[in-house]
């Protein structure tokens, strides 16, 4: 039987993600976990999180999870989810800058406060909804069509420095990078667990990938 | 290609069961509340919401139930609303299984605390909503109790000081359009909408599709609520959607 820890530090409910998980897959163990230990002795780590920046990287440290993410980004499959993706950037904009994981190089920016759509109506911030997700072909993608849209709610996403590293963008109105992925690491700014059949799908495929160590 | 504009089913619960609107004497049975959610989310419903329309302590507990029962097999994000007035009525419902929570009368009692919560648990999951009775021509004031007592409080400020507190999203009933199927009061809609950063729920009147379509392109809202139009099957999520899109409405159609 093979595990997934949910790193629990304190950020956000993980009820829906552990719950998602277990019926994304039955035969999988769902840990929702703070221990050191225990996630490293999991097959594959769920990193989620919602909330500022600032608090979600103070945790981190305080519970020494910082340390304990880079081994799991070298050594198993790491699905970063919202907040959970930003943290494993260098450095976001949020709270007058704070320095991230650095797992994967680049930065953390907010959306502009005067965006526009088509129509020259403004743009609400947080962007939130069920938005298209286009992507590039990777395992995690297995049965999901393409364009599907996914649950959104944030204010901020990822630029990642390497533009290899999107896997997926989205459109609001300008093409962000919506889900990224290097090496063990993928990373979604959507809510799977919030996202329906096509969320399940995604978490499921997590649960099958074995990474690319 | 972008955003999706979203359909929002309520569920008015009360006593277990999903009732017709507040505002009906005549209150009808619409069935168990997790069965109706099942099969919202079945027809492509893009979010829930259920309000506890008494808000008693019996209530409150069969509500934690249902969310319970209901975030274990349906993943959507879910909203809790009706008689939220602590930090610990919100970490109950977040634990639960709810994404967000629906403050209303508690915000309008004491604004702090729509501050307080939002730095607790992050503006992601505070939903204010505001009840609005029109008082002159392009004026709407805030009214507690189901609407019936005034608060002298100007709609489009109160809007734009929530948004400033951390509200994340505003959830604003039309209290003349309630329960009257007559459609949104749109001049309100739009008036909130284009001052406020966030996006704006419409509620209150959808009495058929065409309401709903025009609570985006007149109201500019950025997700329309109903209730009663879907419970007695009336029209399904579906078919709404279908309606919203031959008007060039962007939707997610599963």
């Amino acid at each position: 039987m093979s595990s997934v820890a949910i790193v629990d530090y304190g950020m956000g409910n993980l009820h829906s993600i552990a719950k998602a998980l277990q019926f994304a897959d039955d035969r999988t163990r769902v840990m929702v976990t703070a221990d050191a230990n225990t996630i490293l002795a999991a097959d594959r780590v769920v990193f989620p999180g919602v909330g500022a920046m600032r608090d979600c990287m103070q945790a981190l440290r305080t519970l020494g999870l910082d340390e304990v993410l880079h081994t799991v980004a070298r050594t198993k499959p790491l699905l970063g989810i919202c907040l959970g993706m930003q943290a494993l950037l260098t450095e976001s904009a949020e709270n007058d800058q704070v320095s991230c994981l650095n797992i994967v190089k680049g930065q953390v920016v907010r959306f502009a406060a005067d965006l526009q759509d088509q129509h020259g109506q403004a743009l609400k911030i947080p962007h939130m909804g069920w938005n298209q997700v286009h992507y590039e072909s990777h395992p995690l993608w297995h049965n999901i069509q393409q364009d599907s849209r996914f649950y959104f709610v944030h204010s901020y996403y990822v630029q990642p420095q390497a533009a290899g590293v999107t896997i997926a963008t989205t459109q609001y109105p300008e093409a962000f990078t919506c889900a990224l992925a290097q090496e063990n690491v993928f990373a979604v700014q959507f809510h799977p667990e919030k996202s329906q059949v096509v969320g399940l799908q995604l978490l499921q495929n997590f649960l099958h990938w074995d990474g690319l160590v | 290609m972008g955003l999706a504009k979203r359909i929002i089913p309520c569920l008015d619960v009360d006593n277990g069961r999903v009732v017709k609107g507040v505002k009906f004497v005549d209150i009808r049975d619409a069935g168990d509340p997790v069965e109706i959610a099942r099969r919202y989310d079945r027809e492509g419903a893009d979010e829930l919401t259920f309000l506890d329309i008494t808000a008693t302590h019996d209530n409150r507990e069969t509500i934690v139930h249902v969310v319970e029962k209901v975030a274990s097999e349906v993943f959507i994000p879910l909203t809790v609303g009706g008689g939220i007035r602590t930090l610990d009525d919100i970490r109950r419902m977040l634990n639960a299984g709810a994404d967000k929570v629906g403050i209303n009368s508690a915000a309008v009692f004491n604004p702090d605390f729509v501050r307080e919560a939002a730095e607790r648990f992050g503006s992601q999951c505070i939903v204010v909503a505001i009840d609005a009775k029109k008082v002159a021509e392009q004026r709407w004031e805030i009214f507690t109790h189901g609407g019936r007592k005034p608060t002298g409080i100007d709609a489009i400020e109160w809007a734009q000081r929530m948004v400033n507190y951390g509200a994340g999203e505003i959830l604003l009933t039309s209290m003349d359009r309630d329960g009257t199927r007559e459609g949104f009061d749109l001049p309100l809609t739009r008036a909130i909408s284009e001052a406020v950063s966030v996006p704006v729920i419409a509620s209150g009147g959808v009495g058929n599709l065409e309401h709903l379509a025009q609570g985006v392109l007149q109201g500019k809202a950025d997700a329309v609520l109903a209730a009663s139009i879907f419970h007695f099957a009336e029209y399904t999520i579906l078919e709404a959607k279908q309606a919203m899109a031959a008007h060039g409405i962007e939707v997610r159609l599963a």
